[in-house]
């Protein structure tokens, strides 16, 4: 891989041995890709975080040894700098506030905030949220990224037309101390054309309808760009936030093109930008149940534990929640977490809506989602969810079964208990 | 005596070269899945099992084996959780893929162990569960020697 002057003096460790380490991941990451170049980046969002009971042996040894190990992949113990580019925590495991209602051990709970302390003093921004975007960190068309979390890497390449591969923990550790990442895949504008065509036969309006077509194009498209034709409604952010993450769940959806809609797509045309489309795919009434059979593997009714907010939802759903909600109660036998950002929490604590949902019986939670944590209320087998993401993952992850519906019939089960949604 | 009667037929042997992607040199046994793989959310990081509904290894592990697969999807916690089935001592020996990602590039370079892509023919095809594989990545060489099926003797 061909270095400038700069990165060599990285990589000899001229500029110390935290980026000789990060240099050294870089250039074994690069080569692995095959990259020829490294590009400039000054937008990092990782997961520095230090929250899982494995990261609590290496803790004991300091956070120096924690960014090491898990962010540089370096056995040797480098002493972290401040960070060169600009850089952001994504989600983590623990809800800073409200840890004891996750039944997460104390001794965890103070490991993360000595973590956050501690990367905080580095320069590293405590959004502590999947949706960067949502909370500050907009970045703009053409800008080079070094972002994780494959929810917000589609958001970032398809909707805000910013370029950014899914980094991982060991690739932004490296990128936000150096200011560098391998320029491959989606940092190339010739990668970012569609491949596939998909034509839409059935209406996709509301956010369930957007969630069971990203779930049932990841499975067929997988990593490719597909190119969104025919029966779509206007989107808004909270639509395509809950599409991108469905897609990159069920496959490895990275990009996609809705023309007229999303920035580097004015006309199919341009979506292509000359390529052969590879395959059209189509999106009908028996694809849609198809979607919809994948995410609902549960069979009994009674739910235990209702999941709002995956990917964290907007200052706008957690208001259609409270307002569901207003002065109902929800069931004995059920718990219900609504999950935003920690910065959007403030508001609605502000607004009243924090105090609405907790006077039905429910929780507002930051920081954190169940399937990052894999804390849920104890005693939960039978989960409901308006999130195809949380849906797919949570019986993978911790052997619950899952409903997956519209955000009305996921608070309707809140409150009665049972679930009564399905396929309209 | 005859040779053609009485000599047990020599193991199959093929080899097949292709792309260094993480060097290094590690022999095993293969396991072999047409499915993409999830890091995150997708394996179990303590004993290296797949975990993921609906998959064709789910519940089967690739800790100490050569993992044969088409590639990666899923979170972004791709390398994270080999990195920690790594320190763990629940990776896979090598790694041999078809569909090169940053995801699998990462995870590869951070399980530290050899890995190979764009093979001249496709290993999910040549390489059955059971084989033994050598992933000699530094000189760019696969070594399959086939499982003798059962009943062939």
């Amino acid at each position: 891989m061909k270095l400038t002057d700069h990165e060599k003096s990285m990589l000899d460790g001229t500029q110390g041995r935290a980026k000789a380490r990060a240099m050294d991941l870089l250039v074994r990451y690069g080569e692995a890709l095959g990259a020829e170049r490294l590009v400039e980046t000054n937008n990092v969002a990782g997961a520095f975080n230090a929250s899982t009971p494995s990261v609590r042996e290496l803790a004991k040894k300091g956070f120096d040894a924690v960014y090491s190990e898990l962010n540089l992949d370096s056995s040797e113990v480098v002493e972290v700098p401040r960070m060169v580019a600009n850089t952001c925590q994504l989600i983590t495991g623990i809800d800073n506030e409200q840890w004891r209602i996750q039944g997460i051990p104390e001794d965890l709970a103070l490991q993360q905030k000595r973590g956050e302390e501690f990367f905080g003093s580095r320069g590293i921004n405590m959004f502590a949220t999947c949706t960067p975007y949502q909370v500050g960190n907009v970045p703009v068309k053409g800008e080079h990224c070094a972002w994780m979390e494959s929810s917000a890497v589609v958001y970032c390449n398809s909707v805000l037309g910013a370029r950014t591969n899914t980094e991982g923990k060991e690739s932004t550790g490296a990128a936000a101390l150096t200011g560098r990442i391998p320029y491959w895949g989606y940092h190339i504008p010739d990668n970012r054309h569609g491949t596939h065509l998909v034509d839409i036969a059935v209406d996709v309006d509301d956010i369930m309808d957007w969630g069971l077509l990203g779930y049932y194009l990841g499975e067929i498209i997988d990593d490719e760009i597909p190119v969104l034709t025919g029966r779509w409604h206007q989107p808004d952010l909270i639509k395509l936030k809950h599409f991108g993450a469905a897609a990159a769940s069920s496959g490895g959806v990275e990009m996609y093109h809705i023309p007229g809609v999303t920035p580097e797509a004015r006309s199919i045309e341009e979506a292509f930008g000359g390529n052969r489309i590879k395959a059209t795919v189509r999106y009908g009434e028996a694809e849609r149940r198809i979607a919809y059979d994948n995410l609902n593997c549960a069979t009994d009714r009674g739910v235990d534990f209702v999941m709002l907010g995956c990917p964290h939802n907007s200052i706008d759903q957690v208001w259609l929640i409270a307002s569901l909600l207003d002065g109902r109660k929800i069931s004995a036998s059920t718990q219900l977490w609504v999950h935003t950002p920690r910065a959007l929490r403030e508001v609605a604590d502000r607004n009243g809506y924090t105090k609405m949902i907790t006077e039905a019986g429910g929780f507002v939670m930051s920081d954190t989602c169940p399937a990052i944590s894999r804390h849920m209320p104890k005693g939960t087998r039978v989960v409901a969810t308006d999130s195809a993401k949380q849906a797919h993952y949570l019986p993978a992850i911790t052997g619950v079964s899952a409903w997956f519906g519209s955000v009305r019939d996921c608070v309707e089960a809140a409150i009665t208990g049972r679930w009564s949604g399905g396929l309209q | 005596m005859s040779a053609e009667t009485l000599a047990p037929a020599a193991p199959v042997k093929i080899v097949l070269r292709g792309r260094k992607v993480v060097g290094g040199c590690a022999e095993g046994e293969a396991i072999v899945t047409r499915d993409t793989i999830s890091g995150w959310g997708g394996i179990n990081e303590r004993d290296g099992t797949v975990i993921e509904r609906r998959h064709e290894l789910r519940g089967q592990s690739f800790k100490d084996k050569i993992l044969v697969f088409p590639g990666a999807k899923g979170s972004s916690g791709w390398s994270a959780y080999f990195h920690m089935a790594r320190l763990n001592g629940a990776a896979p020996r090598a790694m041999i893929f078809n569909k090169m990602t940053t995801k699998i590039a990462l995870g590869a370079v951070v399980a530290h162990a050899p890995a190979m892509t764009d093979l001249e023919q496709d290993p999910l095809t040549i390489i059955e569960t059971g084989d033994w594989v050598k992933v000699d990545a530094d000189n760019g060489v696969v070594e399959i020697t086939k499982r003798p099926k059962e009943g062939s003797a």
